[in-house]
């Protein structure tokens, strides 16, 4: 990021500080394991914040809602019983861990500010099909806002930095906003649309370098429909390979994102370019590795890669792991929480992995 | 009629032409002008559309306006508020009050501020810059990008900051199609061979000698005009500017890399404009100064004794500017007669 | 390398950089009153072509001056010479010369053999 100053850059939202119900994501904990688990450590113990899990929540139906599988009443409806399980903890403050979900639940609360009527039928509709009751939230954060609103407490735990530990150098980081978080309501962004500095904060607070190329502002291509269906699965990737394109000069060291989706998006599909194209967008041809901000803030504070989940990352991260001058074992890489050995993936073609 | 004392806001073309007027006439004048030189936003132009005559020429001719023993000419000097007291105007400045039996508000306008425009990245990227700023650059002589080398391209955007519902300003500011026609003929003659791109949403060349001059800068300098409004600017590795615009005409998206990028700002009412007008309860839409009626009543307000000329009250070109100054002073002396 | 059912798209943008506009200088060089066109359309509109089949003279014009010829040859080829876009130019473009050319260029014909 250049010093010159941006318009929105002072432009902060409310942040609630701490008595946070998290919403946990439907994909997130099947492509990125150890990213949810790690945020409730880092806010618990790290923090000292409080942070309720609730074992009956579900989903937001985002998914659904964006591909026209779900109508927009059930898409309020499913919300308020997420809020009704927040108003019986007696909470304010959701949490939810998807982007997605956040464009969700910031919209729905928006339909309900401007078409109160709207409010009351969905309230109807909740006490119909469960008979229960909810309060509308009061404060809408993502975890990553909560982050970004700490990073300077974390920034004291932690035992690394964003610096090359071979050459001293800043690491540059490619940051990857996901589209629901600022471009539906520009108010509910840190920093505004245009130039969101949730993530970007994060990492110049943690001694990193931000990278701004042409493409920064692209959508990786989710779109939901286009993606789930496989025969238009191709629209999808080449707004993921435009942005690879795009940053492929500037040698990013690694990639952040914020949103469930973007994040398996940039990961996956660089396996995929490779297999299909037989193309890489860095120098060693292994792919540049693309992490979630909890990964990133859990590592920083020197928590054990393969608890966090990077063993089931499609590009390795070993490499950046070396940068960071963090140790790690690669034995117990694809060893269980119980100790038994899980065995490796298939090993792809073209791009190149870490082990046999 | 020769006693009376009438207060003059704003130094710019306007306010010169009417208090010049009215000084041959024996009026007594005390005219107030902010900034330390008077002339107004003449002096941020080099040429002046539509046959590039020499702006410090026009600016140095009405400026000398000025010099008459009946105009008392208070520099440095802003109005803090202006209001009626019994029959007279009173126009409190930071420490002095001053009195006087008319008022004629010629407080003009500024340009956009073009920082409000993120997605173009003023203010973020080096080589965006504003009509402003590339006028400044051209009085200079040296056409450089901003790390010193000749360009090899310049995009033009029209209409930053106005038709824009996003930023509040629906209106057209009249005078930035034709200064882009003007820019891109002034950087082609200082840079033959490189290439410039003017990006429209409408060419609107309403005024004498503006159309033919469109056709000149196709025809002689081959300024390429493409119609499509460039959405978002981002900075290349090298430091130059990709632009993303639709060609409508082909209607496909289209980018682009140029060395300089820059921004058609537009017209808006300025601070004191704004402001005391609000306080006189004469404000018009965005800001800009009500006439009592656009037909005949031009000059007037809906309060008696205070007059208005020049681009307080909407987007003009400077020889407009200059007729109204001198049709206030008319609607002044009518006034004082009466 | 593999394949999953699917393509990834190819991109669509015209990107100017990588355009060649450097056959279009030619056209200029030929018809200098080709530079004070302004898409208006009045040509397209009277065209006699255009009814009957799928030819917009502008629209040439415009791929012509972007470097996009894909079909081109083919789509100039339908125009009949008849004029009436000429005449009706608002600008003094010579419309019906910038066709004659642009289907020289195009079809790399040598141009000095031709009787204009």
């Amino acid at each position: 990021m250049t010093e010159k100053k941006h318009f929105w850059n002072e432009y902060q939202k409310e942040i609630a500080d701490d008595n946070y119900f998290y919403e946990r994501s439907c994909i997130r904990q099947s492509f990125f394991p150890g990213s949810e688990t790690a945020f409730l450590n880092i806010l618990r113990n790290e923090l000292g914040l409080t942070i309720i899990d609730d074992p009956n929540q579900h989903t937001c139906t985002g998914i659904g809602y964006h591909s026209d599988v779900v109508p927009f009443d059930t898409t309020m409806t499913i919300c308020a019983r997420l809020f009704s399980l927040m108003t019986d903890k007696e909470l304010t403050n959701f949490v939810p861990s998807c982007v997605t979900s956040f464009g969700i639940f910031t919209e729905v609360i928006e339909t309900w500010a401007q078409f109160p009527e709207e409010l009351e039928k969905t309230r109807q509709f909740l006490r119909k099909a469960t008979g229960r009751e909810f309060k509308v939230p009061e404060n809408i954060a993502h975890p990553s806002d909560i982050i970004y609103k700490y990073r300077k407490e974390l920034k004291k735990k932690m035992k690394y930095q964003l610096v090359n530990c071979h050459t001293g150098k800043p690491l540059k980081v490619v940051e990857h906003i996901g589209c629901h978080y600022a471009k539906i309501f520009s108010k509910h962004s840190v920093g505004g649309a245009e130039f969101p500095q949730v993530l970007a904060g994060m990492i110049e607070e943690w001694g990193g370098q931000v990278i701004d190329y042409p493409e920064r502002r692209h959508c990786c291509g989710f779109g939901f429909r286009q993606y789930l269906v496989m025969a238009n699965r191709g629209y999808s990737v080449a707004n993921t390979k435009k942005k690879f394109e795009s940053m492929e000069p500037y040698k990013p060291d690694f990639v952040l994102t914020n949103c469930p989706g973007c994040t398996m998006f940039m990961d996956r599909w660089q396996y995929t370019i490779a297999e299909m194209e037989g193309k890489t967008y860095d120098e060693q041809q292994m792919g540049i590795p693309v992490l979630t901000y909890e990964e990133l803030t859990g590592l920083l504070l020197g928590y054990n890669p393969w608890d966090l989940g990077f063993q089931v990352h499609q590009v390795q991260v070993e490499p950046l792991l070396d940068k960071l001058g963090i140790k790690y074992d690669l034995k117990d890489k694809f060893t269980g929480v119980t100790g038994k050995y899980l065995g490796e993936p298939e090993k792809p073609e073209y791009l190149k992995v870490c082990y046999e | 009629m020769n006693d009376k004392h009438v207060i003059i806001i704003g130094g710019g073309p306007a306010g010169i032409e009417a208090a010049n007027y009215l000084a041959n006439n024996g009026i007594k004048i005390t005219l107030f002008e902010k900034d330390e030189h008077p002339g107004g936003n003449i002096k941020n132009w080099a040429k002046l559309f539509p046959d590039f005559g020499d702006a410090s020429v026009v600016r140095k001719e009405i400026t000398d306006k000025l010099k008459h023993e009946n105009i008392k000419f208070i520099n440095n000097t802003k109005i803090e508020r202006l209001y009626q007291e019994n029959n007279h105007w009173v126009a409190l400045t930071d420490n002095e009050k001053y009195y006087g039996d008319i008022v004629l508000l010629a407080t003009g306008f500024e340009v956009f501020d073009a920082k409000r425009k993120e997605e173009l990245g003023y203010g973020i990227y080096d080589n965006v810059i504003t009509s402003v700023d590339f006028e400044n650059m051209y009085k200079s002589g040296k056409m450089l990008t901003n790390e010193g080398k000749i360009p090899d391209s310049i995009a033009f955007l029209n209409c930053v900051g106005s038709r824009d519902e996003k930023v509040g300003n629906h209106y057209c500011s009249r005078v930035c199609c034709i200064t882009a026609v003007k820019q891109a003929i002034e950087f082609k003659e200082l840079v033959p061979d490189a290439q410039a791109y003017c990006f429209y949403m409408d060419m609107r060349m309403a005024g004498q000698f503006y159309e033919e001059l469109y056709r000149k800068s196709q025809e002689k300098y081959g300024v390429n005009y493409i119609r499509g409004r460039i959405s978002e600017a981002a900075v290349t590795m090298d430091n130059r500017i990709q632009i993303k615009a639709e060609d409508t005409l082909s209607a496909l998206p289209m980018k682009m890399t140029v060395d300089i990028l820059v921004l058609m700002v537009g017209i808006e009412s300025s601070e004191s404009t704004a402001k005391i007008s609000t306080d006189n309860n004469i404000v018009g839409p965005y800001g800009f100064a009500k006439s009592k009626s656009l037909f005949g009543m031009d000059n007037l307000t809906e309060k008696p004794g205070l007059f208005l000329a020049g681009t307080c009250k909407r987007p003009l070109t400077l020889p407009e500017t200059i007729a109204d100054g001198r049709s206030a002073a008319v609607e002044i002396m009518n006034y004082l007669k009466s | 390398m593999k394949n999953w059912g699917f393509n990834i798209s190819k991109p669509r943008v015209i990107d100017w950089d990588s355009a060649d506009t450097s056959e279009y200088a030619k056209i200029i060089e030929k018809v200098p009153s080709a530079q004070r066109c302004l898409m208006c359309g009045a040509c397209a509109a009277t065209c006699s072509a255009s009814n009957h089949v799928d030819f917009n003279f502008r629209n040439c014009h415009l791929k012509y001056r972007r470097g996009q010829f894909e079909g081109l040859a083919e789509e100039l080829d339908k125009c009949m010479l008849c004029g009436k876009c000429k005449l009706v130019c608002p600008r003094g473009v010579n419309t019906r010369a910038i066709i004659y050319n642009m289907r020289i260029f195009i079809n790399n014909l040598d141009y000095k053999n031709i009787e204009q």
